[in-house]
C-alpha cells in the first residue's frame, strides 16, 4: 500500500516540479535573508550619518561586512533557556515570527518580462494571502513573552500583540479601497492596473495612512512599544539569546522589507517605470521593484532617527479613534468614485456571464494528481 | 493521489488540535491546539478549491479570534488546579451530550447522499474566482440576509460595549483638542516682582491673571 502510494507520488515528473519549486524558493529566499543582512547595515549606516557618526566601518569596505560578522557572533553565542521557561513554547516562539516572514514572499511579484511574471505563485488571492500571514506573526512575539515567564517580555508581548491587531483594521481597510481602485486581488493585476497612473497619487491619503500603518504593524519606531528599551529592557526578546534572538531580528526585519514590497505593489507600481518612455523603460523591473523598496525603507528608517516614541495611549488613540474612521470615509470615497467611474474598477457582470460562472464552478473539477 | 495525503494530514492535524483543546493542562496549550485546528481548517477548505473562506479563517479565526483568546489567557491568573476541580459531577452530563452527537453523526453519515469519493481539488482551469462568485450571490439573492448579519453583529458589539464600558473618572487622559488650542496667556504670567513680594505681587496685573481672579 505503502510502496504503491510512493510509487504514483515519486514520479519523474513530480520530482522535477518539486526540485524546480525549490529552486524558485531558495532563488527567492535567499536574496531576501541577504537583503535582510544588508538592511542592517543600511539602517546602522543612515542612522549614523543622521547622528553626525561613521556607522559601520572597520568590517569590510565601508563596513559593509559587519552584518556577516555579527551574524557568526550570533551563531556562536550560548543559546540561553532560561529555568522557569516554559521550554517548548520558548523554542518554537523565534520559529513562529521567522516562518510567516519568510512565506510571505511566495506571492509577491518581482518583475515581468517577456517570459511572465517573477513570482513563485501567482494567487488570485495575493492580497488576501498576505493579510493572513502577516497576521500570524503576532504569535511568535505573544509566545515568546508568555514563555519567557518573566516581566518584560510579558509586558512587551502584551503591547505588541494589541498594537498589531489594532493597526491590521485600518491596514485591511486600506488595502480593500486599493482593491476596488484595480478591481483585483491578484498582486500582479494590481501593478497592472497602475500602468500610467501610479495609485498614490489618487489615493494619497491612504497611502500616507498605510505608511504609518506599517510602520506600527512592524513595531518600528516611533511604535516601537513592544521593545522600548528606556522602559522594557528589550521587550519580549529579553530572555533570548544566540540563534533565537537573530531568528527575532530576521523575522522583524523580513517583515520590514516584506511590508515595503507590499507598499510598493499596492501604491508605487510596483516594476514599473514612472514614465513609460525611452531612458525608463531600458532599466530592468527588478530594479525599479527594488529601487521603490529600497526608498521605503529609507523612509522607515528615516522615521527612526527624526521622531521621538509615541506613548502607547496615544498609539492606541490613533489607531482607533483617528485611522479607523479616515479609512472608513476612504474607503466609501473610494467606492462612489469607483462607481461612478465604473470603467476603471469592478465591472458587474453581463447576465450571460453569470451563467456561465454557475454553470462552471460545479463542471467537472479536475483532480491534481490526474493534472499532473 | 497527494490530495490524499494533504487531506490526510491536515485532517489529522485538525484531529490532534481538537484533541489538545480538551486534554491540555495549560489553557495556554489549549489555545496553541484551538489554533492548529483553524489552520488545519483553512488548509482543508483550500484543498476543496474554498481559497477566499479558507484565508479568511486564517485571517479572522486566528489573526483576530485566537489572538483575543490568548490575550485574555495571558493577562487573567487562572488557577489550573480550581478550574479543574468539579470536572467529576459534569461527567455523566457530558459523556451523554458527547454520546448523542456522536450518535447524530453516525446517523447522518449513514444516510446521507454523498459517496465516498476520491479527495479533489479544482484545477487552475477558468473556473470563476470564490470573490466573483461569493460577491454575484450574496449581494443579489442573499442581499437582506446578508444585512441582516450585519445589523446583528453589529448589535452584539454595541451590546458589549454597553455591558462593560463603566466611566471613569479617576484616570487622567490626554485631550489633544484643549493642549492644541492652549495660548501662551493660559498658561503662562509674566511677573516682575519686587524683591521678596512674591510671583504674583498685587502691582503688577497682567490680563491673564485678572481672567482667573474674576472667575
Amino acid at each position: 500500500m505503502l510502496n504503491l502510494y510512493l510509487t504514483n507520488i515519486l514520479t519523474p515528473d513530480n520530482l522535477w516540479y518539486l526540485f524546480i519549486t525549490v529552486l524558485f524558493i531558495l532563488l527567492i529566499a535567499v536574496p531576501v535573508l541577504i537583503g535582510m543582512a544588508m538592511l542592517t547595515w543600511f539602517e546602522r549606516k543612515i542612522l549614523g550619518w543622521m547622528h553626525l557618526r561613521h556607522g559601520p566601518m572597520y568590517v569590510g569596505p565601508f563596513g559593509l561586512l559587519q552584518p556577516f560578522a555579527d551574524a557568526i557572533k550570533l551563531m556562536f553565542k550560548e543559546p540561553f533557556l532560561p529555568d522557569a521557561s516554559s521550554k517548548f513554547m520558548y523554542l518554537l516562539a523565534p520559529i513562529l515570527i521567522f516562518v510567516p516572514a519568510l512565506i510571505a514572499w511566495a506571492v509577491i511579484p518581482m518583475s515581468e518580462t517577456s517570459q511572465g511574471v517573477w513570482v513563485l505563485a501567482n494567487i488570485n488571492l495575493g492580497v488576501l494571502y498576505l493579510l493572513a500571514i502577516s497576521s500570524l506573526g503576532v504569535y511568535g512575539i505573544l509566545m515568546a513573552g508568555w514563555a519567557s515567564n518573566s516581566k518584560y517580555p510579558f509586558l512587551g508581548a502584551v503591547r505588541s500583540g494589541a498594537q498589531m491587531v489594532s493597526y491590521e483594521v485600518s491596514m485591511g481597510l486600506i488595502i480593500l479601497s486599493v482593491i476596488l481602485l484595480s478591481g483585483s486581488m491578484n498582486l500582479t493585476d494590481i501593478v497592472h492596473a497602475q500602468q500610467g497612473l501610479w495609485f498614490f497619487i489618487p489615493a494619497f491619503p491612504a497611502f500616507v495612512m498605510f505608511l504609518v500603518s506599517i510602520l506600527a504593524e512592524t513595531n518600528r519606531h516611533p511604535f516601537d512599544l513592544p521593545e522600548a528599551e528606556a522602559e522594557l529592557v528589550a521587550g519580549y526578546n529579553t530572555e533570548y539569546s544566540a540563534m533565537g534572538f537573530a531568528l527575532f531580528f530576521l523575522g522583524e526585519y523580513i517583515a520590514m522589507i516584506t511590508m515595503s514590497a507590499f507598499t510598493t505593489l499596492l501604491f508605487l507600481g510596483g516594476w514599473l517605470p514612472p514614465l513609460n518612455v525611452a531612458p525608463f523603460t531600458w532599466v530592468p523591473g527588478i530594479l525599479w521593484f527594488a529601487l521603490k523598496v529600497l526608498a521605503i525603507l529609507f523612509f522607515m528608517i528615516w522615521v527612526r532617527g527624526t521622531f521621538p516614541r509615541y506613548r502607547y495611549d496615544q498609539l492606541m488613540r490613533l489607531g482607533w479613534k483617528i485611522f479607523l474612521p479616515l479609512s472608513l470615509i476612504w474607503l466609501i470615497i473610494t467606492a462612489t468614485c469607483v462607481k461612478l467611474h465604473s470603467e476603471n474598477g469592478v465591472q458587474p457582470p453581463a447576465p450571460a456571464d453569470v451563467k456561465a460562472l454557475d454553470q462552471s464552478s460545479e463542471a467537472n473539477p479536475v483532480s491534481l494528481g490526474q493534472a499532473a | 493521489m497527494i490530495p490524499d495525503l494533504l487531506f490526510l494530514a491536515f485532517s489529522a492535524g485538525i484531529l490532534l488540535g481538537a484533541t489538545l483543546v480538551i486534554a491540555a493542562r495549560n489553557p495556554m496549550v489549549g489555545v496553541m491546539g484551538m489554533i492548529l485546528t483553524f489552520l488545519n481548517a483553512a488548509g482543508l477548505f483550500i484543498l476543496f478549491g474554498a481559497e477566499f473562506l479558507g484565508l479568511l479563517t486564517i485571517m479572522v479565526y486566528v489573526g483576530a479570534i485566537a489572538v483575543m483568546f490568548l490575550f485574555v489567557l495571558m493577562t487573567i491568573d487562572i488557577d489550573y488546579i480550581k478550574l479543574k476541580e468539579g470536572f467529576a459531577p459534569y461527567l455523566p452530563a457530558g459523556l451523554l451530550v458527547v454520546a448523542l452527537l456522536a450518535a447524530e453523526l453516525i446517523l447522518a453519515a449513514a444516510h446521507s447522499p454523498a459517496q465516498l469519493t476520491p479527495v479533489v481539488v479544482v484545477g487552475q482551469g477558468p473556473q470563476p474566482q470564490n470573490v466573483v462568485a461569493l460577491g454575484q450571490v450574496l449581494f443579489t439573492t442573499y442581499a437582506l440576509p446578508f444585512q441582516i448579519a450585519g445589523f446583528i453583529l453589529l448589535t452584539a458589539m454595541v451590546g458589549a460595549i454597553v455591558l462593560t464600558h463603566r466611566p471613569r473618572n479617576d484616570v487622567k487622559r490626554q485631550n489633544v483638542t484643549a493642549q492644541v488650542l492652549r495660548k501662551r496667556e493660559d498658561a503662562m504670567v509674566l511677573t516682575r516682582p519686587k524683591t521678596g513680594a512674591g510671583a504674583t505681587a498685587k502691582h503688577w496685573n497682567p490680563k491673564s491673571v485678572a481672567k482667573k481672579v474674576k472667575a
